[in-house]
Parts: structure tokens; C-alpha cells; sequence
């Protein structure tokens, strides 16, 4: 069964009909040509296609497009305009937060939705107090971006890019 | 310097081979065997192809070439041939105008098969009934050094086991053929070797290599998972065939059931040391299982079997190993190429020995440690630096970390404080260098100059590892270009030869920096010409043409409009076959020490901090030397207490990343790095690889903490939770032994035969008498 749905990726409007079982990854990378959300896995299990939806994040692979029908996405590419960098992407290119890059627009995007979560103070696993503003250290940038593996195992890197990222130096 | 392709990469705009597309492409998929080993009755294709949108059906009689292929042995076909080998094997492919259509396809063919016993005890292979014409054993190798009859005061052994491990790249396998005007293929893909497909996609298609072009499209990790061929020969079949583009790309199930895992391996081994714990003798065994085909099985044996004696000095051994064929999935290369294997079983004994004489675990390694000038057992001779004890002294420097930190376990798996024990394990290793026994280490590059522009061309792989920011590095540096460009690999230029081995800084690197200096030598001549000048007394510095050190003319502005070119090969000097001379071009050494928090009742570990001295050379570019320390101590951490390809009767079980654990950013420990930089010799700069040495080191180190965390003897990684909580794993079998100077000194000999079946281990504890 197809379905109708229009799409806003990365400030760009689309209308297109979609299979009802198609994910909202597919729909990205095989119909609009966004390719910049990667697929690792496709069962919501390593985070690459992590994009920010409706201003949070969540992984496409996960969703299906007919239940977005209308959404607001931004992807890693979207984050900044073309030939600029978000502040995140900076961050992880001053950290060497990346080698092989395939997990890197999911982590960006990731470190985006944590940065505004601790900011709207948010607690997480690893918070110490649930009523305090949480901090940005090692154990609450970790658990936050515990949902977007790296093979090439940069993490020790990330923590830092995203504290960067979050004016913590 | 940041890497040249980190923007495209942060901004998520780098293309990977998932995401090539070209208009009318074609979609091509898989169909797999279900069975372990089975014989192919019949295969009916004609179900598929009727189906609207099906463009080809592709099976073993569709092969216009040769069917089989392989990186050492030729035994693989391209598509099954009358017999299944392992769970996943390809049958056949499918080209279809969209991937569901292909799938649906897939599904529609008909195969009937008679499933046949699976083989899947490695320890029986030799003396079971052959699963292919070329036998079941890939190798099989054994050498003695001295008199392994020697003995110390003590004597100790046990069998060690290692897990198999799934490189897990993140970027599926994927890439794209496209038939080319001339009649034949142009593959865009992801891989480590250009050229190495090149040659087996001709064999496949019956094409001459120079009309298969192979070029390099984006690679997402790649560990050693990436150096067979896997969708490669099928893509260009189903190009040839359509005459279209035809794109493949693997699901994640797929990615396991297809590349080639680490080998899961079965080392026995006795040491016996005198009672200053010097080691008199050691005397080693391997069973490693290669799976259903040879891939490098016959090659990652050899490295397992002659680095079983560490960085440490043994004069007298004897060692065996065998690599056999088995109806589990193919292994082959991946990150360390046997020797994480032979790691943990030989720092799991130098534990054993120091326990057994009361010696702390770094003095008996520095009384062992190896130095320049030592022979080893397989008779080559150190002849280059071998910081083996200024490692192990440089690691002793590093403070430890404080008492405390989060508990083991994390979301939902609560370690209550007071069954959480501290535990601190060292290990060193010695990993070889290059490509080994013969095979020829070579690379070549072209680079050309033109108004203070550089452009690069080699047909070196960039996995992630960070070679284009070398290269970039090095042009800059020699050439004082203002803008460098690498250009995309491909098979147009001379073979690279893999991305592995810790080999591309010093294979590549090399003939970059060789030709640069060409393409400088020669600018300078034509800059000394015109101007009258001696060419000796030019140089460049900080982009500048000086002259005795006086600057006369920017780069950029020393020719206008006239390129400069040069291309360079570089080859490490000959190695030798095994027992013949110099069987590696070098070795890298590195010392680890690891630190743990187990919870005993429960059996989960927190891997707290891991400090690192490696044996780097002169360091190329700090920031990327981290990265490849810090990467591969994850990798080998999740090998030592995560990470296992659990397979049951020749299936794999857990082919997700669900229930295939690889380390998350929460499981990363800490990690503190420092150096040893003796220069490498013949190298550029004193250059060398580090990639795979961080890895081997941490398996042994980390289950060497948990061992001492724990009390228990854990004979196996990955160390699983049962393992500690219920006490799982045989304790070594120490022997006081009398002493028994060796008979005989120095020399190796090496014997092809097989002096027992891999199956008869000796008993324990009956030898040294």
C-alpha cells in the first residue's frame, strides 16, 4: 500500500508516496538522495543514521515514513550551511573525534540533541543529583552518546569534541 | 594536521560505497545457503526470472571464467559448484530494478539440497573426510630451535582458547560495476586492495585485468574484513550480464555471514624457566580454524606459530600449527592477523611463570625481554632495534589511576561496591611488520607539481586509518605545496598492496615521499638552469625555492604553467619462506598495562584505564598515532571480555550488533600513551607501522587484570561473565622440573610433516622428565 507524505530535510520541502513499509531512513537515502544519516545496521542497534527529527534525535532506521508525514528533519548536512561547520562538526574535526567518518553525521547529530538535553537539564543515567543541572563530564558525555557505536573506537575523542562543542574545554 | 576528508566526513557529505547511485542502476542481492554443508541437487532459476523487474539470475553455470578464487589458495567459487561449505555461502545472484524485487527474486529460486554432516571441530579436521579437493589442512608447519627437551626449574602449560571476532566495519560491504565501453567492468568499492580484486574479478569474468578497473569509493572501516573479495565479483558478473550498473550493498546479517572473521583458535604451550626465570624452553602448539575456505589462512598460521615466543629471548622450542579447513564460516584477516592469538597465550604463561616463582610480572618480562642482535626461533636475527625492555620501562613510568570510578555493569546491571575488585595486568607483544615469507611489500605513486599544487595518485587504501593525510603531510612538507589533492585510488596506477599489515605509511608512505623528492629535484634543476644557478645549493623551505638558504622564489611561482611529475616504486628489501633467513621485513614492539574493576558475583568487568608504551619509529603525525593506539586497545578489549562470533554447529548465532557486543563509548577505558621512537631503518624519517600492535597487546593485558581481580585462571577470551561468577577454566599445570641443560645450541630446523594429529595434545605434565 503506497502513501503520500511530504518531508522538510535539512530546509528543503518534499512531497513524495512511499510504500507504508518503508523506514524513514529508506525514504531519505533511497528516494530524496540524503545520504548523509548512514546505515550500519538498520535495527536501531549503532546509531549511524541518527538525524535530529522534529528537533530531537532519533533513528530513522527505526521510524516509519508514513508516521512522519509532515516532519521536520535535519541531518549532519543540515547543520550548518554549505562550507560552514556547526560548532559540533568543528569540535569533532579539532579532536580527531572520527576516523573512517561512517558513524560521524550519526554522532554529530547525537551530540546536537545532548548538548540541548543537558542545556534543558535533562538528568541521564550517570547523573549524580536528578534535580541539578547536569555537567558535561566524562561519564554523562559518555552515557549520553553510549547509542552511537564507533568501530574505529574514537571515543576516547568524542568526550572531548563534545565537551568543546559545549563551551567546556 | 586535520585530515583532508574530515570535513566532507563531519558534514556527513563524504560519499561511502553505500551511497553510490547512477540513473537506471540496477539492484543486486544474495541468495545464501541455509546449510552448513549440504549438496546442491538441483538450482531452478526460471521462477526468478520471470518475475517482472528481474534483469539477470546468476549462478555457478553463468560464470564465464574461472569459477574459483581466493587470496592464497585458488579453492572458492564464485557461486556455489555442487556443494555448500558453510552457512551463507553465495548460490546465486540477482539483478533486479529495485532492491525488493531482487530480494523477491532471490526468494523464488528453487534449491533443493541434501544437507550433509557438518565438520565443525577444527581439532578433527586433518583426520576427517575431505570437504574440498584440496584437503583439509591450509597449513601445516613445525620447526624445533635448540634442544626443546631443555629444562628449567619449573615447568608450566595449559590450553589457551580464542574466540573468533568479527572485524565489524560499520559500513556494510557495498559497491558498484558498471560495464565500460571496451567491453568490460569499472567497479567502484569499498575495499583494502585494489588490485588484489582486480586480479580475481578477472579471473571470474574470463576479462584481461586491464579491462576490469577497480576504483576505491568510500570506505567505512575496514580491520582486515575488507581484504577478500566478497560482493565484488558478483557486481561486475551482474553488470556484464545486463549491460547495466548494477549496485550491491549487504545488510548487516549479511556483512557477518560474508567477510572473513579473525580465527577462533586453540593454543597449547609449556614453558619451563630457571629459577631467575629465564626461560630455557618453550614448546607451542596451534589449531586455528580457517572455516570453509582457504582465504589467508595458510599466511595468518605462520604469524601465529613463529611470534609464540613474544619479544622474549628462547633459544630452545619446538612449535607446530596447523590451520584447517571446517564447515564454519571463513576466516582470514582481520587487525593483528594471528597474532592476538598467539598474545594471549604467551602473556597468559609468562603470568604463570612468574606466579610459579614468586617474580613480579615485569621483571620476568625484562629478564626475557629480547634485544638487537637475538636470534628468533624461527631463525631470523634482530638486527634492528628491539626496544623490547624501553618499552616495558617506559610503561612502568605511567602512574597508576585512583581507587574508585563508576562500577562495572551500567544501565540496569547494578554491581553493588562490595563485590568489586581492582585488578592490574601487563602484557607485551612483538607484532611483525609488513607482508611476510616472501610475498613482495611494495607500493608506487605519482605526484606532480604544478604552481604550487600537488596532486598525489596511489592506489594505496584509505580505510579511516588516515594515509591521504600522510600523503597530504608529506608533499607538503617536501614539495612546500600551498594545496595538495589525493586523488581517488584506483587500478590505473601500479598495486599498493593492502591496507593491513601496518604496512601503508612505510610501503606508501615511502614512495610518496620518494617521489616528491623526484618531482623537488627536478623543479630545482629547472630553477637552477634558467636562473644559472647550482643546483646544489637549492632547496625548499617553508614553500619557498632558497638558495643557500637565501629564498629566491616562492614554490607556486618557480615554473608557471609547467608541471612537474615523477613516479616513484618503493619494495622493503626481500623477505624469505619460512626457516630460510629474514621470513619479516621488521616488528614493532609494545608494552600495556591494564587496569580493571570485576565484580566477582556477578562477573562484569569495567576496563578502567589501559596505559600503552609502543615502539612507534618516528612519529608521522601525533594525533593519528593516538587514534590508532586508542582504537585498537577497544579492539582488543572487546576481544579479551565483549566481543564473540558465537557459532553453533557451522551457524552463526548472534549476527547483529544486538548480540555481537563490540565496545560502546561507556565500555572505553581511559587510555595514557607513550612512546619508544627508535628511528626504523630504511625507512624515510625512520617511519613505521603501529596499527596492529595496540591490539594484541590489550587481549592479554586486560584478561591478565581480570585475572588478577579475580584469582582465577581464565584460560579463554572473550572472558565472559559465567567464566568469573561460576569459576569457569583450567588453572595451569605447573611441574617442578629438574633441571636439563639443552643438548644441543642454536640453529632451526624446519619439518612440513605433522608429527601427531592436531588432536593428540601431549598430556599435561608428563614431559620435562
Amino acid at each position: 500500500m503506497d502513501a503520500e507524505i511530504s518531508l522538510r530535510v535539512d530546509g528543503q520541502a518534499h512531497r513524495l508516496t512511499v510504500d507504508t513499509r518503508t523506514t524513514l531512513l529508506d525514504a531519505m537515502r533511497e528516494r530524496l538522495g540524503v545520504t548523509s544519516p548512514k546505515k550500519g545496521c538498520d535495527h536501531g542497534q549503532c546509531g549511524a543514521c541518527t538525524v535530529l527529527l522534529d528537533g530531537e534525535r532519533q533513528l530513522p532506521c527505526l521510524a516509519l515514513a508514513v508516521a512522519h508525514d509532515g516532519a521536520e528533519i535535519t541531518t549532519a548536512d543540515g547543520l550548518a550551511p554549505p562550507g560552514e561547520l556547526h560548532p559540533v562538526q568543528q569540535a569533532f574535526l579539532d579532536q580527531d573525534a572520527f576516523q573512517c567518518g561512517y558513524c560521524t553525521p550519526g554522532q554529530v547529530c547525537s551530540a546536537v540533541a545532548v548538548l540541548d538535553e543537558v542545556a534543558r537539564g535533562w538528568p541521564s543515567h550517570a547523573s549524580t543529583d536528578l534535580t541539578a543541572d547536569p555537567e558535561l563530564d566524562h561519564d554523562e558525555v559518555s552515557e549520553r552518546m553510549s547509542g552511537n557505536l564507533c568501530r574505529c573506537a574514537a571515543y576516547v575523542n568524542i568526550v572531548p569534541a563534545v565537551q568543546q562543542a559545549g563551551g567546556r574545554s | 594536521m586535520r585530515r583532508p576528508d574530515g570535513q566532507a566526513k563531519v558534514r556527513g557529505e563524504f560519499s561511502y560505497a553505500g551511497d553510490l547511485h547512477a540513473e537506471g542502476m540496477l539492484h543486486g542481492v544474495t541468495l545464501r545457503s541455509p546449510h552448513p554443508h549440504a549438496r546442491l541437487l538441483r538450482i531452478d532459476t526460471a521462477a526468478a526470472r520471470a518475475l517482472p523487474g528481474v534483469h539477470a539470475v546468476l549462478t555457478a553455470a553463468d560464470v564465464p571464467g574461472d569459477l574459483h578464487f581466493g587470496l592464497t589458495l585458488r579453492d572458492e567459487p564464485v557461486l556455489a559448484d555442487g556443494v555448500v561449505r558453510y552457512a551463507g555461502e553465495p548460490v546465486a545472484v540477482v539483478a533486479a530494478i529495485d532492491p525488493r524485487t531482487a530480494r523477491r527474486a532471490a526468494r523464488a529460486i528453487v534449491v533443493e539440497y541434501e544437507p550433509l554432516p557438518a565438520q565443525t571441530d577444527p581439532t578433527l579436521a586433518a583426520d576427517a573426510e575431505p570437504l574440498h579437493a584440496e584437503g583439509n589442512v591450509y597449513r601445516h608447519l613445525a620447526y624445533e630451535c635448540g634442544d626443546p627437551r631443555a629444562r628449567g626449574v619449573v615447568t608450566v602449560e595449559n590450553t589457551y582458547r580464542i574466540g573468533m571476532q568479527d572485524p565489524a566495519f560499520l559500513a556494510p560491504e557495498a559497491g558498484m560495476a558498471t560495464p565500460t565501453a571496451d567491453g568490460g567492468v569499472r567497479l567502484e568499492v569499498a575495499t583494502q586492495w585494489l588490485h588484489s580484486d582486480q586480479r580475481q574479478i578477472a579471473w571470474a569474468t574470463g576479462l584481461p585485468p586491464e579491462k576490469v578497473q577497480v576504483v576505491l569509493a568510500g570506505v567505512g572501516g575496514a580491520f582486515g574484513g575488507r581484504e577478500d573479495v566478497t560482493l565484488h565479483t558478483h557486481a561486475c558478473l551482474l553488470a556484464l550480464a545486463t549491460g547495466r550498473p548494477v549496485k550491491m550493498e549487504y545488510t548487516r546479517e549479511e556483512s557477518f555471514l560474508a567477510h572473513r572473521q579473525r580465527h577462533p583458535g586453540t593454543i597449547w604451550l609449556r614453558h619451563s624457566a630457571d629459577a631467575s626465570g629465564r626461560v630455557v624452553s618453550v614448546e607451542g602448539r596451534v589449531v586455528l580454524d580457517g572455516g570453509a575456505y582457504a582465504s589467508t589462512s595458510p599466511v595468518v598460521i605462520a604469524n601465529t606459530v613463529t611470534l609464540l615466543q613474544g619479544p622474549y629471548r628462547v633459544d630452545n622450542g619446538r612449535f607446530e600449527g596447523w590451520s584447517v579447513r571446517t564447515n564454519n564460516p571463513s576466516c582470514g584477516a582481520m587487525r593483528g592477523f594471528g597474532v592476538p592469538q598467539a598474545a594471549f597465550a604467551h602473556e597468559s604463561q609468562m603470568d604463570a611463570l612468574a606466579a610459579a616463582l614468586d617474580l613480579d610480572p615485569l621483571e620476568i618480562r625484562l629478564r626475557n625481554a629480547l634485544r638487537r642482535g637475538d636470534t628468533a626461533t624461527f631463525g631470523q636475527r634482530f638486527t634492528q632495534p628491539t626496544p623490547v625492555r624501553e618499552v616495558i620501562e617506559g610503561l612502568r613510568a605511567v602512574p597508576l589511576p585512583p581507587a574508585g570510578g563508576k562500577l562495572p555493569g551500567g544501565v540496569g546491571r547494578a554491581s553493588s561496591p562490595g563485590s568489586v575488585r581492582r585488578g592490574v595486568g601487563y602484557a607485551v607483544t612483538m607484532k611483525n611488520l609488513a607482508f611476510s615469507e616472501g610475498h613482495v611489500d611494495e607500493s608506487t605513486a605519482t605526484v606532480s607539481l604544478r604552481d604550487g599544487h600537488a596532486t598525489v595518485h596511489c592506489a594505496c587504501a584509505e580505510v579511516g586509518q588516515g594515509f591521504v593525510t600522510v600523503a597530504e603531510q608529506v608533499a607538503r612538507t617536501v614539495l612546500g605545496a600551498d594545496t595538495v589533492t589525493v586523488t581517488q585510488p584506483d587500478t590505473l596506477i601500479a598495486s599498493a598492496g593492502s591496507t593491513s599489515a601496518s604496512r601503508q605509511t612505510m610501503a606508501s608512505g615511502t614512495a610518496v615521499h620518494r617521489a616528491c623528492v623526484a618531482v623537488r629535484d627536478r623543479l630545482l634543476a629547472r630553477v637552477a638552469r634558467e636562473r644559472g644557478l647550482d643546483a646544489g645549493l637549492l632547496s625548499i623551505q617553508d614553500g619557498a625555492v632558497t638558495c643557500d638558504g637565501t629564498p629566491l622564489v616562492d614554490v607556486a611561482a618557480a615554473t608557471p604553467g609547467h608541471t612537474v611529475r615523477a613516479t616513484e616504486h618503493f619494495a622493503h628489501p626481500p623477505t624469505t619462506a619460512l626457516g630460510q633467513g629474514d621470513v619479516y621485513v621488521g616488528f614493532a614492539f609494545s608494552a600495556q598495562r591494564a587496569v580493571v574493576d570485576v565484580d566477582v558475583e556477578l562477573g562484569l568487568v569495567s576496563v578502567v584505564q589501559i596505559a600503552s608504551c609502543q615502539d612507534v619509529g618516528t612519529v608521522v603525525n601525533p594525533t593519528q598515532l593516538l587514534g590508532q593506539i586508542e582504537g585498537g586497545i577497544v579492539q582488543g578489549m572487546g576481544l579479551a571480555v565483549m566481543e564473540e562470533v558465537v557459532v553453533v554447529d557451522g551457524h552463526i548465532t548472534n549476527p547483529e550488533f544486538q548480540d555481537y557486543l563490540i565496545p560502546t563509548i561507556v565500555d572505553a577505558p581511559e587510555v595514557v600513551s607513550v612512546y619508544v621512537t627508535d628511528p626504523q631503518p630504511g625507512m624515510p624519517h625512520g617511519w613505521k607501522g603501529v596499527g596492529e600492535p595496540p591490539l594484541c597487546t590489550a587481549v592479554p593485558a586486560v584478561a591478565a587484570a581480570v585475572r588478577d581481580a579475580t584469582g582465577l585462571p581464565l584460560p579463554s577470551v572473550p572472558i565472559r561473565p559465567e567464566h568469573i561468577a561460576l569459576g569457569i577454566g583450567t588453572p595451569p599445570t605447573v611441574t617442578r622440573t629438574t633441571p636439563r641443560p639443552p643438548a644441543t645450541t642454536g640453529g632451526t630446523a624446519l619439518s612440513e610433516e605433522p608429527a601427531d594429529r592436531p588432536g593428540t595434545w601431549e598430556s599435561e605434565g608428563a614431559a620435562g622428565h
